[in-house]
């Protein structure tokens, strides 16, 4: 490790501003990390973080600013000057090829290490096994990435990076897709690094951000909010100079209230695309004013259900129903006018179509109903008039309902979803990773809605892999592995320790994996 | 002061693509060792000198509005037709067969018939992509690609055999062409002595109609945003498969109606190559056009008027008319870089700052 031989002891950055059409991106940020010190960086959906990085990564050009690394002024002109000055990032979405094994992934991305035809495989698993001894991060480099799980891979990924002879380390959200005891993991390992080399995280999570970092700088629209020791400050704090004003995530308080069974799945079996059972006999049943919470790590069925519930893939046996109406089998269509309100996992394909404006996706689901049209033609006054009402009572901020929707930021996206599916006044509501990737203020809006729907007594299915969430918000907390329900946990029973144990698999009273 | 320089910023893009078409264009013909300047003259002015000019450009504006709509279509609604040229055959071959078996109907029920005729032959070659693309997944390029060499294949075989005109054969001569329509499937010239035909008003006509179809009804709703983003669509209730094989069966219908109204407005038979190259035109136009019926007229109208300024240039200058087709491609270049330039809001507004700061004012 001859390139760790100069350590990076101090990272600096001075006014960096960076313009955008109609925004300013970053408005003079400056902040600093020194040895030994992880600094969060933290801030809304669209506070500049994320610009902060790709200049620091040298996928853009600041358009005014500097950038010193040990005192000296550098320029990135292209992430390559960045890796060669020692800084590597851990991507949100791992940049990982999923047919190659470990070690060919990391020959992959090393100049070194790739020769003009063929990779120096060897002198990669070399590197690899240096690496996981040094910092104890298990590797396996002939393992495909394919077969890894998400946490695995995403210590692939930190090792590729160091691989690569990362001096400085930038992790954008890198907790966002890990079950909490990979989390735990993690922030455990990271703390480990900051010895070697500093560390910049990206995170909305507070509660990591306390246990993590010594640092904290906070950006909100483009400008440096605040900057100091972690130590200093509670989430709570935190939270609020975040948003600008006090966020309390609103908590399901009371305890009474469910009526009879709205929408049920019974012995629901559904296969995957891949042509396994995704859905091995699953029963489910959420109440009128009941919150029931879908909790397991992704991809142990939960895009299977909610497909199935959406009507977009045919369960293979089982039953659907919803306020007794039979939905298995039924096409999308149906199961929209039978009272099913969705909001789907992908919010940017799934939920709108990006390039109609904000009016149209607000009119989606119904765009042929009388309300929105005279026989065949469209009433466009109609649906200007729906959108400009939903756009206030919702809160959705956009220049304009004539905007294409898929400009807007993520919270805003999920507003219009939120808005079209509300508006429809749903018997029954399947919410998917809802808040996933949303600021805090955005997180709290959509808590609420939840939340008012319950007391109206719609039926609410929230699928999640946030802990918090689902005891915040649940009245009773279903736990998914590998396509079945482990247990159903009243949610005042449900604590983090005994749900993560049935998400990782272990059934209740007994000590090994199932 | 920032909007004034937004407009110079668009304006300068526009000037420097249209000079680097031009420069292209100029660099090849130089190659060839003709007159730059004068071949430009020719090419843009001379089909403006007569009425003969004018009313050639709009006869081959017709075709290529109608295949272009078709093409908006299908390509608004998420899925490629590159098999306009085989529609358009299937179109020609059919509206000829109905005119050709019917010759004693009344024109007010032959010509409708017959054009009828060609806009569903060219539905039902298009409904064979759409149906593969829907029930199976094939892909609609390579099928309709494919389709376009059966289709080749078999207006060539009905030209040349079944429906060949006999009095070809008793002379001897064998031009691959059917025999001449009745005249009650004539679509009528506008202008005595002009090939220019009511056909032009069908397709301004079609224009419009599709402009409201696609954008206020809730038919066009459905197919824009299966083809905007199919997965939103589907979580909304939308069948995009259906959508699909609608749009094109729809585009080839309007192909279809292309070779109908060329046979009965211009040719009054079908004659091998009467298609000539409209059906992947039209893709170019759409595109060119901006995938709407608004932008699709002024586009089929420049393509036109190259078509005819290349006639042109051979006769004057006699300039190979295939080079108006590096010409063309010199143009397409341009102008899609250019719109890449233009949809660049990042790179504007730091254009808009350089000039701001050169020459002060304009804060956002």
């Amino acid at each position: 490790m001859a390139k760790n031989a100069n350590r990076i002891t101090e990272l600096r950055v001075e006014g960096i501003t960076k313009r955008f059409p109609g925004t300013l991106a970053c408005d003079s940020v400056s902040l600093r990390v020194g040895e030994g010190e992880a600094l969060a960086l933290v801030g809304e959906n669209g506070a500049g973080k994320t610009t902060l990085m790709n200049i620091l990564m040298g996928l853009y050009q600041p358009d005014e600013g500097k950038i010193f690394i040990n005192g000296n002024q550098v320029r990135f002109r292209t992430p390559n000057d960045a890796y060669a000055a020692g800084i590597g990032m851990v991507h949100q979405h791992f940049m990982l090829v999923p047919n190659m094994t470990v070690a060919e992934n990391v020959a992959l991305g090393s100049s070194d290490l790739r020769g003009r035809f063929r990779l120096n495989l060897g002198a990669a698993r070399a590197r690899i096994g240096e690496i996981s001894e040094r910092y104890g991060l298990a590797v396996q480099p002939d393992s495909y990435v394919w077969q890894l799980s998400v946490g695995e891979q995403q210590r692939v990924e930190l090792v590729k990076t160091l691989c690569f002879g990362a001096k400085f380390l930038i992790l954008d959200e890198p907790t966002s897709a890990l079950t909490p005891q990979e989390t735990d993991e993690l922030i455990v390992l990271l703390a480990r690094m900051t010895a070697d080399m500093p560390i910049i995280f990206i995170s909305h999570k507070l509660a990591e951000v306390k246990a993590l970092s010594n640092k904290v700088t906070i950006l909100r629209a483009g400008r440096v909010a605040f900057s100091g020791d972690t130590a200093d400050h509670s989430p709570a704090d935190l939270a609020a100079l975040m948003t600008g004003h006090e966020v309390t995530l609103p908590r399901n308080e009371c305890a009474e209230g469910c009526g009879e069974t709205l929408l049920a799945a019974r012995g629901l079996k559904v296969r995957s695309d891949r042509g396994h059972l995704a859905l091995d006999g699953v029963d489910l049943e959420v109440r009128a004013g009941e919150i029931l919470g879908l909790a397991g790590v992704s991809g142990n069925g939960q895009r299977e259900l909610a497909d199935a519930l959406a009507g977009l893939r045919t369960p293979e046996a089982g039953s659907i129903t919803l306020a007794g109406t039979e939905l298995a089998g039924l096409p999308p269509r149906k199961i929209i006018e039978a009272g099913m309100g969705y909001i789907p996992e992908d919010r940017q394909t799934e939920g709108i179509v990006p390039s109609f404006t904000v009016s149209e996706n607000l009119a989606l689901k119904d765009f042929a109903a009388p309300r929105f049209a005279a026989g065949p033609f469209l009433r466009l006054k109609a649906t200007d008039a729906n959108a400009a009402a939903l756009k206030e009572r919702y809160d959705i901020r956009c220049p304009s309902t004539a905007t294409p929707a898929g400009s807007l930021s993520g919270g805003n996206i999920q507003k219009v979803i939120l808005a079209r599916e509300l508006a429809r006044g749903p018997k029954a509501l399947v919410a998917v990773y809802p808040t996933r990737g949303l600021d805090m203020g955005a997180e709290e809006f959509i808590h609420k809605r939840l939340l008012e729907l319950r007391r109206e007594g719609v039926a609410v299915l929230l699928i999640s892999e946030e802990l918090d969430e689902l005891m915040n918000l649940s009245d009773r907390i279903a736990v998914i592995f590998k396509g079945r329900i482990l247990a159903t946990v009243p949610a005042p029973e449900a604590t983090k320790a005994r749900l993560g144990a049935l998400m990782a698999g272990l059934r209740e009273g007994e000590g090994a994996t199932a | 002061m920032n909007r004034t320089y937004r407009t110079l910023y668009s304006a300068a893009i526009i000037i420097a693509a249209a000079a680097a078409a031009v420069g292209i264009g100029a660099l090849v013909l130089m190659a060839i060792g003709v007159s730059v300047p004068e071949t430009y003259r020719v090419i843009l002015t001379e089909p403006f000198k007569d009425m003969y000019g004018i009313t050639e450009i709009l006869v081959r504006t017709v075709p290529l509005i109608l295949v272009g709509l078709g093409i908006a279509i299908s390509f608004r609604s998420g899925i490629l037709n590159i098999g306009a040229e085989g529609q358009m055959q299937i179109g020609i071959l059919a509206a000829t067969a109905v005119a050709l078996a019917l010759p004693d109907l009344p024109k007010w029920l032959l010509l409708p018939l017959v054009l009828i005729a060609g806009a569903l032959g060219g539905a039902l070659w298009g409904s064979i992509a759409g149906l593969l693309k829907a029930r199976l997944g094939v892909n609609e390029i390579l099928s309709t690609v494919m389709l376009n060499y059966i289709a080749a294949q078999l207006h060539g075989f009905l030209l040349r055999g079944p429906m060949i005109d006999p009095a070809e054969l008793q002379v001897g001569s064998g031009t691959p062409q059917s025999m001449r329509l009745p005249k009650a499937a004539w679509l009528d010239r506008i202008l005595t002595g002009y090939r220019l035909h009511w056909g032009l008003a069908i397709a301004l006509g079609l224009a419009v109609i599709v402009y409201f179809l696609m954008w206020r009804t809730t038919w066009g709703f459905r197919m824009r945003a299966a083809g905007a983003e199919a997965k939103a669509a589907r979580y909304a209730g939308i069948r995009v498969e259906s959508c699909l094989a609608a749009a094109m069966i729809l585009a080839g219908a309007f192909a279809g109606l292309a070779g109908a109204i060329e046979v009965t407005g211009v040719h009054r038979r079908a004659i091998e190559g009467i298609s000539a190259g409209y059906g992947f035109s039209g893709i170019v136009v759409a595109l060119f056009g901006g995938l709407h019926p608004a932008g699709i007229v002024p586009s089929a109208f420049f393509f036109g008027l190259l078509l005819i300024g290349a006639d042109m240039t051979q006769r004057a200058l006699s300039v190979p008319a295939n080079m108006v087709l590096v010409l063309q491609g010199a143009v397409i270049l341009s102008i899609v870089s250019a719109k890449t330039w233009l949809n660049d809001p990042y790179a504007r507004d730091k254009a808009v700052r350089k000039m701001a700061a050169l020459f002060g004012g304009g804060r956002k």
